[in-house]
Parts: structure tokens; C-alpha cells; sequence
């Protein structure tokens, strides 16, 4: 078992090396910028458009008198600091500036409203989601001290609207959904480079050379942690790169909704079941493309592979609303699906046994498929073993 | 006497590098290899001598653990797991790979340490030894950059870089020019005189001749000759080449009855009586002997009277065809 891991290293850090110090890598870590550049500037105008669509609303529940100061305020500040800036006043004449139900006036109008101010001027309490009081008490300080025009501070009183059971659980099938697609989307992109790593070994005569010295487990094994290797190292550069411009570009980093575990354990959960969906979907590629002699016959392999890797993630998406449902069991339990499933279940879910048990599943299968692929390329390509046949996979099924 | 290491396979102490028995191997029904026994003793140079497609890679690859038998059994140093004995073993392919990319020092260390031998370690004997075989400058050129005699000579170190006890080359004089068969052949003395096993298969009966204390003959699949060199060139009796000054009398009765002159002299297989009957009835007879000398057949008479004609001629056309020297 040492032996093998020993070997499996030795072969892992050849290709590791040989890929990364290659020139290629260097493209290999651009590619995926190219698209992101672009999905950035237009995210960029996408938020402009946003940001002017859905302006923060807020209801003015003031005196008359109080109200109509505070409009003519906000127009004398909106001539200094743009309209954008400031939040859009609308006044409820229906609505007391003492009403004790003003919580369930944020979304009986036909506005939905971010937050309402409520009160008086010199006493001022704006009731709104943490979030959004936070966000703008400063900017509603900012006007009642303009319509007062007082010399000294004037102090928001803030009154939290808790989030509804609903509005949490809506923003934690969003992570499922996102962290689904991103697992997906790196995994489609990274998996099917496994296809072609034997070609060249193949293809030079290293084979012999390998067979001949270490397990053949350990081939594929090393092969497989090379390119996950070379995976995680472009997924680090990436996701820093991305982390650097969401931060500068929203001087901060955003307040997102949190997953059931929270998010450090999400993220470690996320890379973790990147590793694992690589790790299965690579090995069944790697022996997949063992069995090929060139890389046309990988090439042809591809289009294949990559309609399989779209169905797995098909049947993962398609349960993430289905929690606790047979088909959302299916996809946990079924090997290829199993690490979509769970990440989706980490944003929904609180608990976390079951990521080790999955794991652990996750892992043995690896390994089940690395075993059956060995067996087949013995028999298929080297030629070894009882039952083995002189022509190859692919020159059986052209006859 | 057999112990075991735990979770591996038992092993066998014995003095044989190399032990075959009944090994099979058949591909689509067509049998490359058909029940051979082998056995190789340590230290010794060891020839496997046949025409391409008589089987030799097939065996080698076998008694190797790259590929299994379909039937018998093989241990390799003792072991029926040819891997687990691999950091002992250097094997030099027949269809030589390296990676190309890579830096030449680099390779020879890769390929020891696919053997047990650590990287750095790796390193340091890779450059020493293309030093030592005038290969310095090109130590830190890639493989692609290297000609194909240089390249080979890199694979060969990478095959010997952990010091291994048994040294296994498949067609190892295929494709070298006539100066660098020569440092092979030094190589694997050099190697031998160590206390290495060597173990090559090749198709040119010299390279046998000169090297080898033992061979195999491979044809078709089957092994009709094991042993010493001599043995198998003992299988045919000494040659006489004789010339003399008279060409009839009693003397006539002591060589075959068919042999016929060409000119005065005389070639014939030496009568089972010896040399010194011969001798003594030339004398007496008074054939008037200008020149004598018996000489034991070479390797190549045997392959053929062992192999047969068809399998020999084969074999002469193999290396004629790569165009390789003797």
C-alpha cells in the first residue's frame, strides 16, 4: 500500500511538474479570464442598470408638515450628490408615524419598500431588514438633518425586521443552485482533460517503462491527482483573482446570505466535493481514455463524456428543490452525482455527518472505478491476463 | 525455503534469478508463447536468442509482471509478483520512451526513482553517469533535442541508475551503430563483473557468442535449447579442414567415404572415433599433411541444427533487415 502511494507520488509530481512549468499552463490559467473579463464588464453595466432600476424605496410616515420637509431636502441634496445616491422617498399619508403594526406596512403597499421612517424628524426610527437599515440609516440621518437643518447629530432609532423563514430558505436554494453550477462548470471544464493523459504515454512507449516498474493502480492514481493538482492550482489563481475584483469592485466584500453550515465550512465543503467530483468523473474518463490509441479516438470520445457529465448534473439540479425526496436520495447516493447533490444539501441543510459518510462513498467508489479501469486496460490494451484480447476496445467496434 | 512479507507475496529464496514453468500466453487464440520452462541463475549473463516474432518480448514481459500468463507460474528473484521485486530490477524496452519534454539527468532520475530511488539521489549518478560516458554536455538537454543514439544511451543509464541486482534488456544492439553496440557490450560486462544479472534477448548470434556464459534459443514460441554456450555448440561434432600433398592411399580409409577434394583439401566432420585415430592413420598412411586444424562449430551452426533452417534464415533476415552489425 506504501509502495503504491509512493509510486502514485512519483508519477503525480512528474506530470504535476511537467504541466505547470509548461507554457501552456500559463494559457491554460488565462482561458477561463477571457470569459470572465467580459461577464464582469457587462456585470459591471448590469449593476449600473440595476442599481438605477431598484432604487432603495423608502415610506415616509411623518407628519405632514415633517414629510414635506424631508422631500424638499432630499431635492436640495440630490442637486450635490445625485439622485442615485440617495434613497427614493415616497410618503404614506395612510400610514401614523406612531402605527405599532408599521412592520407589516412594508409589503401591503403596492411598492415593495426597503425600509419606512417613521416617528419625527429629531427622533427618526426607520424599521427595514438588518441589511437594509444598516445600508441606509446614515443617508435617512443625513436628510433629517437637512430638513431640520440642525446644528447637532440627529440619532436613527433602527427596528429589525426579521428574516422569514421563506426569505431564508429562497437565498439558501440560491447557493445550492449557484454552488451546484459552479462545481458543474469547473468540473466539465477540468474533468475531460483526463482523457487524453495516457495518449502520451501511449504514444511514446512510456507505458512499458511504467508497467514494467509500479502498479498499474498506481499509474492512474498519480495521473488522476496530477491533474487535480493542476485543477486546484487554476482554481485557487482563478477564485483569488475573483475574490480581489468582487472586493474591489465593491469596496468590500459583499453581505451574502449564509448556507446552513456557514460559509467556511461550505467553502471547504466546495472544494472538497470539487476534489471528489473530479476525482470520480476523472477516473472514469482516465479509463475511458486508456482504452484509445490516438487522440482522434479521444477526440471522438469527447462529445460523448461531456453529454454524460450534463446528465449527472441534469439529475443534480433537478433535486436540489427535492430535498429528502427519492429522486434527491438518488442523486446523493448515485457516485457521479453524489458531490452536486451534497454541496447542494450543505447550502440547505445543517447537519454534518453526512458529508463524512459521503465523502468516505464518494471516495471507495473512486477507487472501485480505478480498480475496473486498471482491469480493463490490462486486458484491453496490454494484453494481459486470461481473458485478453488482441485487438483493442475500439478496433473490436470497428470490427 | 520460502518466507513471507506481510500483505505481499511468499517468496521463494533460491538461487535462481529468473524461473519460469509451463508459462502460456496466447493472443486471439494464436499462441505466442507455449509452454516454456526457464530457469536463470544469478549472477551470470543470460542470452535469449530467436528471430523477431519468436516470442522473446512476449516472455519477457511476462516473466517481467507486465502482462500475466494465461497459464503456469514465474517468479522473478524469487517472487511470483514480478512488481514487488521492481527496485531490483532495471528493464530496458524493446520499443525504447522516454518523455520528451524532459531534461536528459531528469529522466535517468525519473526512471530510478519509478524503482525506489529518490529523486535528488536520482539526479546526482544521472549527471555523473552521462559524465562518465561522455554525455556531460547533454545533461541538461531535452530528450527531443538528443539524438536518437543519445537518447537511447540515457534510457539505457535510467535502466541501471538504482543499481539494480538483475538487469533486463529486451533487443538492447537494435538500432546502434557499430561503436555504440561496442559500449554496450562493455557496459554488460562491466555490469556482470559486478555480480549483476543480465538478461537480453537479441537476434544477432554474436552478441550471444561474445557475451553470454548461457543462452536460451526462442522459436516459435517454444525454447528447444537452455544452457551453456558450449553445450550448444557441442551438439555438433568438430569440423576437420585438411590439406594434402597426396591425394589417395590407405589413409583415405580413415576420413568419411563421401568427402570429396577440392584441390587437395579436405572438409569433413570429425570421425566419432577422435582426433588421435584420425591423426595416427594420416601419418601411418602417409597423406603427407600440409596444413590441419579442427575447430568446434560456432554458435550459428547450432542455432540451425537446433532452431532449423527456416528459423535461422529468418533470423538472418531480421538483422539484415535493420541493418545491424555482428
Amino acid at each position: 500500500m506504501i509502495e503504491n502511494i509512493r509510486a502514485a507520488y512519483v508519477i503525480a509530481r512528474r506530470d504535476f511538474t511537467a504541466i505547470i512549468f509548461s507554457k501552456s499552463f500559463f494559457f491554460f490559467l488565462l482561458g477561463p479570464l477571457f470569459p470572465l473579463a467580459i461577464g464582469l464588464a457587462a456585470g459591471s453595466l448590469g449593476a449600473q442598470v440595476s442599481e438605477d432600476i431598484d432604487q432603495p424605496v423608502i415610506g415616509v410616515a411623518l407628519e405632514r408638515g415633517e414629510s414635506a420637509k424631508l422631500v424638499k431636502a432630499r431635492s436640495a441634496l440630490a442637486r450635490n450628490l445625485g439622485s442615485g445616491s440617495l434613497p427614493e422617498l415616497i410618503i404614506l399619508n395612510d400610514v401614523s408615524p406612531a402605527d405599532p403594526d408599521i412592520k407589516d406596512r412594508l409589503n401591503s403597499g403596492p411598492r415593495p419598500l426597503t425600509a419606512i421612517l417613521s416617528g419625527s424628524l429629531e427622533a427618526p426610527n426607520l424599521t427595514g431588514s438588518q441589511r437594509d437599515v444598516k445600508r441606509w440609516s446614515g443617508k435617512v440621518a443625513l436628510l433629517a438633518e437637512t430638513a431640520l437643518s440642525a446644528p447637532q447629530p440627529v440619532m436613527v432609532e433602527v427596528d429589525f425586521v426579521a428574516e422569514t423563514d421563506s426569505s431564508e430558505k429562497r437565498a439558501q436554494l440560491g447557493i445550492a443552485q449557484g454552488g451546484q453550477v459552479i462545481l458543474i462548470l469547473l468540473t466539465m471544464i477540468l474533468a475531460g482533460m483526463v482523457l487524453s493523459n495516457l495518449v502520451e504515454e501511449k504514444t511514446n512507449k512510456i507505458i512499458e517503462i511504467l508497467a514494467a516498474a509500479i502498479p498499474m493502480d498506481a499509474i492512474f492514481l498519480g495521473k488522476l491527482f496530477a491533474m487535480l493538482g493542476m485543477a486546484l492550482v487554476g482554481i485557487t489563481v482563478w477564485s483569488s483573482l475573483g475574490f480581489i475584483g468582487v472586493s474591489v469592485m465593491n469596496a468590500g466584500i459583499p453581505d451574502l446570505p449564509a448556507p446552513a453550515v456557514g460559509w467556511p465550512l461550505f467553502s471547504v465543503l466546495m472544494v472538497l466535493y470539487f476534489s471528489m467530483a473530479y476525482l470520480l468523473l476523472g477516473s472514469l474518463f482516465l479509463g475511458i481514455g486508456a482504452m484509445a490509441t490516438t487522440v482522434r479516438e479521444v477526440q471522438t470520445l469527447s462529445m460523448p463524456v461531456t453529454m454524460g457529465q450534463l446528465l449527472v448534473f441534469f439529475l443534480a439540479a433537478t433535486s436540489v428543490t427535492k430535498l429528502g425526496e427519492p429522486i434527491e436520495w438518488f442523486a446523493v447516493i448515485f457516485p457521479f452525482s453524489s458531490p452536486f447533490a451534497m454541496i447542494a444539501r450543505a447550502a440547505q441543510m445543517d447537519n454534518i455527518w453526512q458529508h463524512g459518510l459521503a465523502l468516505a462513498w464518494q471516495g471507495l467508489f473512486t477507487l472501485i472505478i480505478i480498480r475496473f479501469s486498471v482491469i480493463l486496460f490490462r486486458r484491453n490494451v496490454m494484453k494481459s491476463g486470461s481473458g485478453a484480447r488482441k485487438k483493442n476496445l475500439f478496433a473490436r467496434m470497428r470490427g | 525455503m520460502t518466507s513471507s512479507i506481510p500483505g505481499d507475496f511468499p517468496v521463494i529464496d533460491h538461487q535462481y534469478a529468473i524461473e519460469a514453468r509451463n508459462i502460456v500466453k496466447r493472443f486471439d487464440g494464436e499462441t505466442a508463447v507455449d509452454g516454456i520452462d526457464l530457469t536463470i541463475k544469478r549472477g551470470s549473463i543470460f542470452g535469449i536468442l530467436g528471430p523477431n516474432g519468436a516470442g522473446k518480448t512476449t516472455m519477457l514481459r511476462m516473466l517481467l509482471g507486465i502482462i500475466d500468463p494465461d497459464e503456469g507460474e514465474r517468479f522473478l528473484l524469487g517472487s511470483p509478483n514480478p512488481i514487488s521485486k521492481s527496485h531490483q530490477v532495471g528493464y530496458l524496452p524493446e520499443e525504447r520512451g522516454l518523455y520528451q519534454s524532459m531534461k536528459a539527468y531528469d529522466a535517468i532520475a525519473f526512471m530510478g526513482a519509478l524503482r525506489g530511488l529518490p529523486l535528488a539521489t536520482g539526479r546526482r549518478r544521472g549527471r555523473q553517469m552521462m559524465e562518465d560516458h561522455g554525455l556531460g554536455r547533454a545533461a541538461d538537454k531535452q530528450i527531443r533535442q538528443l539524438s536518437k543514439g543519445m537518447a537511447q544511451t540515457v534510457q539505457l543509464l535510467g535502466t541501471i541508475v538504482h543499481q539494480p541486482e538483475l538487469i533486463i534488456l529486451d533487443e538492447p544492439f537494435s538500432g546502434l551503430d557499430a561503436l555504440n553496440q561496442g559500449k554496450l557490450e562493455r557496459l554488460i560486462r562491466a555490469q556482470a563483473d559486478n555480480g549483476v544479472t543480465v538478461i537480453f534477448s537479441t537476434h544477432v548470434i554474436a552478441h550471444a557468442e561474445r557475451l553470454c556464459e548461457e543462452i536460451a534459443i526462442v522459436a516459435n514460441g517454444k525454447i528447444p535449447f537452455t544452457g551453456k554456450v558450449s553445450t550448444a555448440r557441442d551438439r555438433l561434432p568438430p569440423q576437420v579442414t585438411l590439406e594434402t600433398r597426396n591425394l589417395n592411399g590407405p589413409w583415405r580409409a580413415a576420413i568419411p567415404a563421401d568427402c570429396q577434394p577440392l584441390g587437395h583439401n579436405w572438409s569433413f566432420t570429425l570421425p566419432e572415433s577422435g582426433v588421435e585415430p584420425l591423426l595416427r592413420a594420416l601419418i601411418e598412411g602417409d597423406a603427407g599433411i600440409e596444413s590441419l586444424s579442427i575447430e568446434r562449430p560456432g554458435l550459428h551452426d547450432a542455432f540451425v541444427h537446433i532452431a532449423g533452417e527456416a528459423v535461422a534464415n529468418k533470423m538472418a533476415q531480421d538483422t539484415a533487415g535493420n541493418g545491424e552489425a555482428a
